[in-house]
């Protein structure tokens, strides 16, 4: 069975499209990354999974519950960590854990048990008397997390759970994500880090302007771009256009004291660079081809420009 | 089943409220104080015994608390970014609000009953206690109905925008609700004003339970309070499912 199956997805303010019938499944035991810029749909498309508005078209069905006929049930088995959202902060940690547990009515001893185990797993068993209000940003997202897992949710879907956060916070709950998958939840997550989404997730769709432009594994997404890059320094400052103008470059982007280039054929722009340096009287300082990365695909999916271009 | 289930929700989303919103201590001192305050204002100087001034007094006091936090419960936890998890959890729309309503009334209830042991020590005599016991409860679950209906439109998360535009339906509300002046000697314009107003129908059952006089019947009186705490229950529940999401942006 899938976890997460949307079909067709639709939601307009207005007279724009926030997301335009997107498609995808995300099986059980996955991690399913969505990625894309800002206001591209990510919260948008997350917030009609989670029930908080309804989509104006198109369906999701949530470990077989539609969002729409069969909302509680649906709900009952995620875990949600919304984009922007709180803890009470006028409760203690505890008593938000323990409000939760009841809104998802986990028995008493569960909750309580559950409970002990998330704030010792997330470091916060310690101060689980205080009350919210004095936490932290990434202590407060980590209750947020806990608060999320209470349930023991099927499916965990997260708003970009780790944006503003220091390594450490951030670490500690990548870490925690992958635990859980380990143990079998399923994990929907929005993401802006690249790394992450290339660390964390098994498939990652790319998402611009409400569209999907990609589905595919990390590895599967850099591979079928039709591109690569080279990194090349000389030992003396040279124009960007004359690179640009060998044959078989599609963009040359200055770094600091290098190049990069971005190219169809590695072979053929390197005799294009030996020819270059002998007839300018050059030397190579150092030369680097590099796969591209999955930040190169999101570019240039995404904006639909020249690869390197942003 | 799944009805029960929803109800013992709503009643974890009352105590929350209780806990985070009634808590507060600015709430509990103006609902303990507001009553005697209103005692003060309008007996002194006045040619009115307590007696007299009972039923209206009454009345402003389980009107003024049962209503005087629920339009700010949800824009505030939309303001401190707590609805948006609240509404992603298994609990229904109606169950939510019907916690909030609990909320209220409990509070109206317990604050309610201070103005109505220094009235009774005062002198006040219930005679029909059955009348006004219902008529209290019936009346603050009604006022709190209304409290959750005062918050619908604008669906905006700032909270004093809500208590603005919430008091000027109370405000007007209490005066046309025959407080000091009984429904029989109003002309019949105001009667008829008056009839539109909940709080009208709660006075003519505690003048009933203090005098036994009423203008209405004591089953119509009831009648109408339970009709209208339903109708605001529905109305406000329908368009808080439709205005709910926009709050969230
Ligand atoms: N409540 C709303 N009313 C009107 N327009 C909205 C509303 N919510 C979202 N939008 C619009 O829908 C589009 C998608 O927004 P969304 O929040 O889903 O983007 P996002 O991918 O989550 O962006 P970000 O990375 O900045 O969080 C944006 O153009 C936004 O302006
Ligand atoms: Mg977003």
């Amino acid at each position: 069975m899938e976890a997460i199956e949307v079909d067709n997805l639709t939601k307009r303010y207005g007279g724009s499209t926030a997301v335009d019938s997107i498609s995808f499944k995300v099986e059980e035991g996955e991690i399913f990354g969505f990625l894309g810029p800002n206001g591209s749909g990510k919260s948008t498309t997350i917030r009609m999974l989670t029930g908080i508005i309804k989509p104006d078209g198109g369906t999701a069905v949530i470990m077989g519950h539609d969002i729409k006929k069969d909302a509680i049930r649906a709900k009952q088995a995620m875990g949600v960590v919304p984009e922007m959202s709180n803890a009470y902060v006028e409760l203690s940690a505890w008593n938000n854990l323990m409000l939760m547990g009841e809104l998802y009515g986990v028995p008493k001893r569960d909750r309580e048990e559950r409970a002990k185990e998330l704030l010792k797993q997330f470091g916060l068993y310690d101060r689980k008397e205080s009350p919210a209000r004095g936490f932290s940003k990434g202590m407060k997202q980590r209750l947020i997390l806990c608060m999320a897992l209470i349930n023991q949710p099927s499916v965990l879907v997260l708003d970009e759970p780790t944006s503003g956060l220091d390594v450490e916070s951030s670490r500690l709950i990548k870490d925690v994500i992958r635990e859980l998958n380990r143990a079998g939840t399923t994990v929907f997550l929005t993401t802006h880090n690249m790394e992450d989404a290339s660390q964390l997730c098994e498939r990652i769709a790319i998402i611009n302007r409400g569209v999907i432009a990609a589905i595919d594994r990390p590895e599967g997404l850099k591979q079928a771009a039709a591109f690569q890059s080279i990194e090349l320094s000389f030992n003396r400052t040279v124009f960007a256009e004359d690179l640009s103008n060998f044959s078989c470059v599609k963009e040359v982007k200055k770094m600091g004291d290098k190049f990069r280039l971005y190219v169809e054929d590695v072979d053929l722009t390197m005799d294009c660079i030996m020819d270059y340096a002998r007839s300018h009287d050059l030397k190579i300082v150092a030369l680097n081809t590099l796969a591209p990365s999955l930040e190169d695909i999101f570019v240039s999916l995404t904006h639909k420009n020249k690869p390197g271009e942003d | 089943m799944h009805q029960l289930e929803q109800l013992q929700r709503s009643f974890v989303v009352a105590r929350k409220d209780v806990w985070i919103y009634y808590a507060k201590g600015p709430v509990m001192v103006f609902g303990l104080i507001f009553p005697l305050f209103l005692l003060m204002a309008f007996t002194i100087g006045r040619n009115m015994t307590v007696k007299d001034l009972f039923p209206g007094l009454m009345g402003m006091a389980i009107f003024f608390t049962s209503t005087a936090v629920g339009p700010a419960i949800l824009p505030w936890e939309a303001r401190s970014k707590t609805l948006e998890r609240l509404v992603s959890s298994p609990v229904e729309v109606w169950a939510l609000l019907l916690g909030d309503v609990f909320a209220s009334f409990v509070f109206g209830l317990l604050i309610s009953i201070i103005p109505l042991a220094i009235a009774i020590l005062m002198g006040v005599d219930v005679l029909y206690l059955m009348v006004f016991g219902s008529g209290m409860i019936l009346a603050t679950f009604c006022f709190a109905s209304l409290s959750i209906l005062l918050s619908v439109y604008p669906p905006t998360d700032v909270p004093a925008t809500v208590m603005m535009l919430s008091s000027l339906v109370r405000f007007p509300l209490v005066f046309i609700s025959g407080v000091f002046i009984p429904v029989e000697e109003m002309p019949d314009w105001a009667r008829t004003i008056a009839s539109a107003s909940p709080l009208t129908y709660f006075i003519d059952l505690a003048r009933y339970s203090t005098t036994g006089i009423s203008y209405y019947s004591i089953p119509t009186d009831l009648g109408v309070l339970t009709a209208l705490a339903l109708l605001f229950l529905v109305v406000s529940i329908k368009l808080h499912e439709r205005f709910l999401p926009q709050r969230l942006s």
